[in-house]
Formats: structure tokens, sequence, C-alpha cells
């Protein structure tokens, strides 16, 4: 069992401004294969995980671990930011590129991949999501659903086992969140989302935790 | 959003790698700038004027922008013309009008307009996102290649935040006017306006390190020299040594 285990936190706490914690002595694994789902009040600290888990803040206190390596610095991140793909609230922060094209493929450029490789993995992420013929579009004039399924594509651009989804259905119609439910069927994917989203959490994970006074239960 | 008139188009100018033009906008601009004789700067004025037939550029855009630099040449001729030492042309109340005066003003008329009209024609017709990839593979500074692309990305981001936070001022009854209450207001917006952009940044920059990104910005599009871009060079290459000749003289 042990060996599968892909992230684990242990006795994490964390604080943006001193004596008010949002997270107290936090405990999380997920294993190969696990879908969980996370609800919680606004506020309470779970985007605050997931920024942990990719190293976009440090803890005061705690260990964080995962595919079995304790990461601290900012270089043991890298391989996580490879393997992880992390799904931020609002697509804008996350789409900056000047085409479709570009935004696919800023990913896979930055490890190290190029020329026709990098082709195709565009034209593979789009039609996974359902944008293919959009290439050549510009990601600040689509609409919010499009944003939404192109930073999907970005992230699945990397080809990551792991995925990490940061409110994926906000603001969303039933059928973007159809095809998003559609995506995270793919065999083999291991995901946390936090959303607030029953429904949605229902068809997608297995279990679903709520978040408490900064611990999981 | 930022408009980008000039960048549209199909003339001679904008099939020209726009690594070439950036090159000659830089070389003709510099001569321009510094030249000490006025049939430099009209040459160069003439040069411009050439560009810009050639690009093909809308007619209305181009006068608007050129309203918008001429406003502040006006501002020169207020001044200029009466503060320059030289040798009196005419009195106006208490004021001479000096002939070198005149002479330094035109002369920066004409500069002016040339310049802008050289930037317009060369680089206002590659479009940003053209203009950041060949400042990429003439090996400008990244940091500054990020700085320019990252204005223009999200300077209508920001407008948008202000126009969205000035309608939901409206809706909660807000009338600017001459009062406290209204610098206030404004002060708030100002200051919300730069909390929020510094978020974003930062939650932009955080999306990107999560893919990967080390601080370079890796390149999907190359250019490629065409034999035309050759044949192009030359012939400005030939418009810089006129322009340089012009200047020492020798023509």
């Amino acid at each position: 069992m042990e060996n599968n285990l892909i992230i684990n936190l242990s006795n994490i706490s964390f604080s943006y401004r001193e004596n008010d914690s949002v997270l107290k002595n936090l405990n999380f694994t997920l294993h190969s294969g696990d879908r969980i789902g996370i609800i919680g009040p606004n506020g309470c600290g779970k985007t605050t995980m997931l920024y942990l888990i990719m190293g976009l803040l440090k803890p005061q206190g705690g260990t964080v671990e995962i595919f079995g390596r304790a990461r601290v610095e900012e270089d043991d991140f890298a391989e996580v930011r490879e393997r992880i793909g992390f799904l931020f609230q609002n697509s804008d922060d996350q789409l900056f590129c000047p085409s479709v094209r570009e935004e696919v493929a800023f990913g896979p450029l930055n490890f190290g991949k190029r020329g026709q490789v990098v082709e195709d993995i565009v034209d593979e992420s789009l039609k996974r999501v359902g944008l293919d013929g959009f290439k050549q579009r510009v990601p600040y004039h689509l609409s919010g659903g499009e944003k939404r399924r192109l930073a999907m594509a970005t992230i699945l651009a990397t080809k990551p086992r792991v995925l990490l989804l940061d409110e994926p259905t906000l603001g969303l119609d039933l059928p973007t969140v159809e095809k998003i439910v559609e995506i995270l069927k793919e065999p083999g994917l291991s995901y946390v989302i936090i959303s607030q989203n029953l429904e949605f959490l229902k068809k997608t994970t297995q279990q679903i935790y709520t978040f408490e006074n900064g611990r999981v239960k | 959003m930022i408009e980008e008139h000039f960048a549209k188009g199909d003339s001679l100018i904008h099939n020209i790698d726009p690594r070439i033009r950036i090159i000659f906008a830089l070389i003709y601009s510099a001569i321009i700038a510094v030249t000490s004789r006025m049939e430099v700067a009209l040459a160069g004025l003439v040069a411009a004027l050439l560009f810009v037939t050639l690009a093909q550029l809308s007619a209305k855009h181009l006068l608007r922008r050129l309203a918008v630099v001429n406003t502040f040449v006006i501002m020169l001729w207020l001044i200029l013309p009466f503060s320059f030492p030289g040798e009196p042309l005419w009195r106006i109340g208490p004021f001479n009008v000096t002939e070198q005066g005149i002479f330094y003003t035109l002369m920066l008329t004409v500069k002016c307009n040339a310049i802008i009209l050289v930037s317009i024609s060369l680089l206002a017709t590659c479009g940003m996102f053209n203009l950041v990839h060949a400042l990429n593979h003439l090996r400008v500074p990244n940091k500054i290649i990020h700085l320019l692309f990252f204005i223009y990305r999200y300077a209508h981001v920001m407008q948008l935040e202000y126009v969205r936070l000035h309608n939901t001022l409206r809706a909660r009854g807000f009338k600017p006017n001459t009062s406290m209450h209204t610098y206030k207001t404004y002060g708030s917006i100002v200051g919300t306006l730069l909390i929020r952009g510094y978020e974003r940044s930062e939650q932009i920059h955080k999306a990107m390190v999560c893919r990967g990104f080390k601080g370079i910005y890796w390149l999907l599009d190359h250019f490629s020299m065409k034999e035309s871009d050759v044949l192009v060079s030359c012939m400005m290459a030939l418009g810089v040594v006129l322009l340089i000749l012009l200047q020492w003289k020798i023509i």
C-alpha cells in the first residue's frame, strides 16, 4: 500500500497572518486511484491545502511528502508540478498566451518537449476537451465554459496522472459540467476536487471529505 | 482592449520579417533623432511617408494617432520660438520671436512626425505578439519582453476590472462631482485596482509555475527570412546610407 501513496501531508499547519491559522495539524493522503472530493465553507483552507501540495506556499509546520519524497525546497517541487496537474479556481488567471495553441503548448515546452511532438500534444489535448478547431483562437475571447475547458486542456497536455481541481464547475452550465465529468472518467487518474457542488462530486468521486476548523474529516 | 488597427493587413510592409522591421525602425529613428541637418530630417520624413504608403494604412486611424502626437508639438510651438536665443524676427508684446527658434521648432516637428510614422509603419504593423516573438529572437533580455507582453496582455483586464467597479458604484447611486466624497471614492478605486492587480499577478505567476515555468518563455513559432526579406533589407540599408551621406554633406 505504501508505494502507491502519492500525496502524504502530515501535521501541516499554516497561517497567512499571525494568530490566525488556516490549517491546524492537517493530515491528508491520496493514494493511486483515489478520487477524492472536498467540500467545506469558504475560507476554510481548501485552496491553501492544494497550494501547499504544489509548493506554491510553504507550511509553517509539518511535512509534505509527494511521490515518496519529502518536498521542502522550490527545486523539490519541479517534479511535482510536472506530474500533478492543477486547475485554478479562476481560468483567467491560468490563461495568458496569445493563442489557444500556444496556451496548451506552454506546459510541454517548459518540460522540454519540442517540434512536432508538441503539435501532436496540442491537437490531442484540445480534442479531449472538445475544443478541436479552436487552435488559432484568442484565449481571452472565449466564453467562460470554453475557458475552463481550455484550462483543462493545458493541464492534460503534460499528461499528469494526478489532478488537483479547485472549483472546476464554478459558474459553468450543465453541458460543460457534463464534459468535465466525462474527461474525469478516464481510467488511471487520481484526483482531488474541491467543490461546493455535491451533485458533481457524487458523480466524480468515491469519497467526500469535509473541511472543518482546518482539519479534514 | 488595446486595438491594433495597423497590425491587420497584407501589404509589402506587413509581409516583411518582423525582426527586420524592428532593426530598421530603430536605425531610422536614431538617425532622424540625432541629425543636425534639416535636409536629413526631411529625407527621413519622406522615407517614413514611403513606408506608410507601402503599408496601405487606414488614413483615418493614422491621422488620429498623429493628432495626439502633434498636440504636444503645438505646446512646443507656443513656447520654443519665444524662448530660443537668437536673431529677433518680430515682436509680440514683450516677447521676441527668433529665427533660430522657429527653425529649431520646425526641425523638432519634422523629426517627431517622421519617427512616429516610421514606428507606426514598421512596428505597429507587426502586432504585439509578433513583436514579442521577434524581440525574443533578437535576444532582448527576457525580463523586458515579459514586462512588455504582460502589460499588453493585462492592461485590458485592468480596464475591465475598472469598468466593473465603476458599474457597481453607479448601481449604488454614485455620481461623481467636485467633492471630498468623490475624491475618496476614486482613491479607493485606484487602491482596489492596485491590490487586485497585484494579487492577480501573483495568481498568474502561480499558475505559470505549476505548468513548469522557470523564467524562460519558449517559442512555438519561428520566423524565417525569405528572399524578399533580403531584398527589402538591402533597400532599407540603402536608405540608411543615403541619409548618412546626406548628413555628411557628401551628396
